[in-house]
């Protein structure tokens, strides 16, 4: 800010470094403790020790070989990323027409949009409940997509609407002066240059999608929809014997893969629609 | 829903206005395509949300009238009020009810602190920006459950590498406040960089020359940060608060995880997950669905009306 001399900017990036290290800790304790604890052989597993003293993939074999995690990891796949497909989707048409177009009735989604953002989802998990059994879609993919939508969408239409906004409004203009009708515009136009603002939200969707837990455990009941997060919770492992805790700590480490290649590709983009959506609204 | 039955005075509105001459005409033919055009777009998300919202919310009041067991369905009759006297004078109901304020009000407050150090931090920082931004998004974007059981597994004795600093007869997870107190760190450490990132928007708002001008006028950087950071950044920190409460209120997958809501640990949601999956008491789960909703809606109302929290999007119709 001010002119600063040269020792004086060393010991201040000095001092910076010391506190980036200690939020990087932070940060990382947690997730290399199960990586850690995946990774350490049966005899060394309650050692207690942060590094493991004995390093072993056994316990990846031995979850890779049940049927309870591989079936749960195909649901965590496929469930979360057809919900954010829809939502992405109906998402996009729904923010277009808010940052776009003049109509009636736009505050109102708005608004009610940010209802069901603050909406308490456990409220939702009783009726849904007893709905879902009599329209069997309890214990069904579409049984766990439908409320991933719903409350996905709330974050995708304010995610968007504000990236939606930063779009240059003269291309859309130009497209309509060349004669192309406003489901044109939006499709030729200024579909490709909200690509990257889709791409994030779609990222942020499928984060909490494949974090969800309540409505997993709720809504489900056996390995034909159960996710891996509710999965977890009721790991046995390959042995009714002992502890899972080797396995679980494997399980939740694959599932945690997805996520942190996200975080080191798109950083810069999840921090903006974070921010921009919550924010800037 | 709401739209397309919109859409018919919209189009009676118009009318008038074709009829005043040409150039006009034109103008509303492009205006009435618009609006058309626009309710079609909001109209699935908006039928999806009504839909599982909406509608369920209704079922849940209907549901929360009647005695309704799934043990013993055919015991189910209207009783009015009847599961709001139970559940408003059960001490499990309170016992929940405490521990559900209690971990959101000191998680928030302690998130509310870190949250703007970490934003500071990650706003100011002249080393490793990028990195710093990388990591403390890992917290953010982990999966609750998966997080939750590193802490778990930390605070196993034997096993962990907490339950060894804390002393090795000492089992965190089985004795009431040390196991509230677990439950709060696994919250504040997860939910922390989402409270920094939304800060830190707020913080790219504060004009850098208004700080310099306070800060040749004298001021240090405590009094900087009172006078100035603060009172600029008051929006996004009233949002960044209403949305961690209402997350925290909800506070689930770590207690599940953590303690299974044992030695009254459990909140209003774990509560009323174990009252309809465990006891599938429909009538009480959903009196509790309610008097949770309603809940919400007055922390939501106090905020805003109260604290003047500007709802998100509520500038929109300036914006455009």
């Amino acid at each position: 800010m001010t002119v600063i001399g040269g020792a004086e900017t060393r010991a201040r990036k000095v001092r910076w470094s010391i506190i980036d290290i200690v939020v990087v800790v932070y940060a990382l304790i947690p997730v290399l403790w199960i990586l850690s604890l995946s990774l350490k052989s049966k005899n060394t597993l309650t050692d207690g020790n942060f590094v493991p003293r004995e390093w072993s993939i056994q316990n990846y074999i031995d979850i890779f070989h049940t049927n309870e995690f591989l079936l749960a990891l195909v649901n965590s796949i496929g469930i979360a990323l057809i919900a954010t497909a829809i939502a992405v989707v109906l998402g996009t048409m729904a923010a277009y027409a808010i940052a776009r177009l003049d109509f009636p009735g736009k505050q109102l989604l708005v608004g009610f949009s940010l209802l069901v953002a603050m909406f308490p989802q456990v409220s939702l998990v009783s009726p849904l409940f007893e709905i879902e059994r009599s329209l069997g879609l309890f214990d069904t993919w579409p049984g766990l997509i439908l409320p991933y939508i719903t409350f996905a969408l709330p974050l995708a239409i304010y995610t968007l609407s504000a990236f939606f906004r930063e779009i240059p409004w003269e291309l859309e203009k130009a497209a309509k002066m060349d004669g192309a009708t406003p489901a044109q515009a939006f499709r030729r136009v200024i579909a490709p240059l909200a690509a990257p603002g889709v791409f994030t939200t779609a990222i942020l969707v499928f984060i909490f999608c494949w974090n969800d837990f309540l409505f997993a455990i709720s809504l489900t009941s056996t390995t034909r929809s159960r996710t891996v997060p509710a999965a977890l919770s009721f790991f046995t492992g390959s042995s009714q014997f002992e502890e899972p805790t080797g396995q679980v700590a494997a399980a939740a480490v694959v599932i945690t893969v997805p996520i942190v290649l996200f975080v080191l590709f798109f950083q810069r983009r999840i921090v903006a629609g974070l921010t921009s959506g919550a924010v800037k609204g | 829903m709401t739209g397309t039955t919109r859409s018919v005075p919209a189009a009676g509105q118009a009318a008038p206005i074709v009829a005043q001459g040409r150039t006009k005409a034109v103008l509303s033919e492009g205006k009435r395509a618009e609006r058309r055009l626009g309710l079609l777009l909001c109209a699935p998300a908006a039928v999806v949300m009504i839909a599982v919202t909406g509608w369920p919310i209704v079922y849940s009041i209907w549901l929360s009238l009647q005695r309704f067991d799934l043990r013993f369905p055919a015991k189910r009759e209207f009783v009015g009020l009847q599961n709001y006297l139970t559940v408003l004078s059960d001490g499990y109901w309170w016992t929940s009810v405490v521990v559900t304020v209690g971990i959101t009000v000191v998680s928030v407050v302690i998130e509310l602190v870190v949250g703007m150090t970490l934003a500071l931090i990650m706003h100011r920082t002249l080393v490793a920006r990028g990195l710093i931004r990388t990591v403390a998004l890992i917290p953010y974007g982990i999966v609750t459950v998966v997080a939750a059981f590193s802490w778990k597994y930390a605070w196993t004795p034997q096993t962990g590498y907490l339950a060894d600093l804390v002393g090795p007869d000492k089992a965190v997870l089985t004795e009431r406040l040390p196991a509230l107190g677990a439950i709060i760190i696994a919250e504040v450490w997860k939910t922390t960089p989402f409270m920094a990132l939304l800060l830190m928007a707020g913080l790219a708002l504060v004009p850098d020359d208004l700080l310099r001008a306070a800060s040749m006028d004298g001021a240090g950087p405590w009094q900087r940060f009172v006078r100035i950071i603060v009172p600029v950044m008051k929006p996004a920190i009233l949002v960044a608060l209403l949305f961690r409460t209402l997350d925290a209120f909800r506070v689930f997958d770590n207690i599940f995880v953590l303690t299974g809501g044992a030695q009254g640990t459990g909140s209003v949601s774990m509560l009323t997950y174990d009252n309809l999956i465990k006891g599938l008491n429909l009538g009480i789960g959903s009196t509790m669905a309610v008097l949770i909703f309603i809940a919400v809606a007055i922390i939501a109302f106090l905020f805003i009306k109260g604290f003047g929290a500007a709802a998100p999007g509520s500038d929109q119709g300036g914006k455009r």
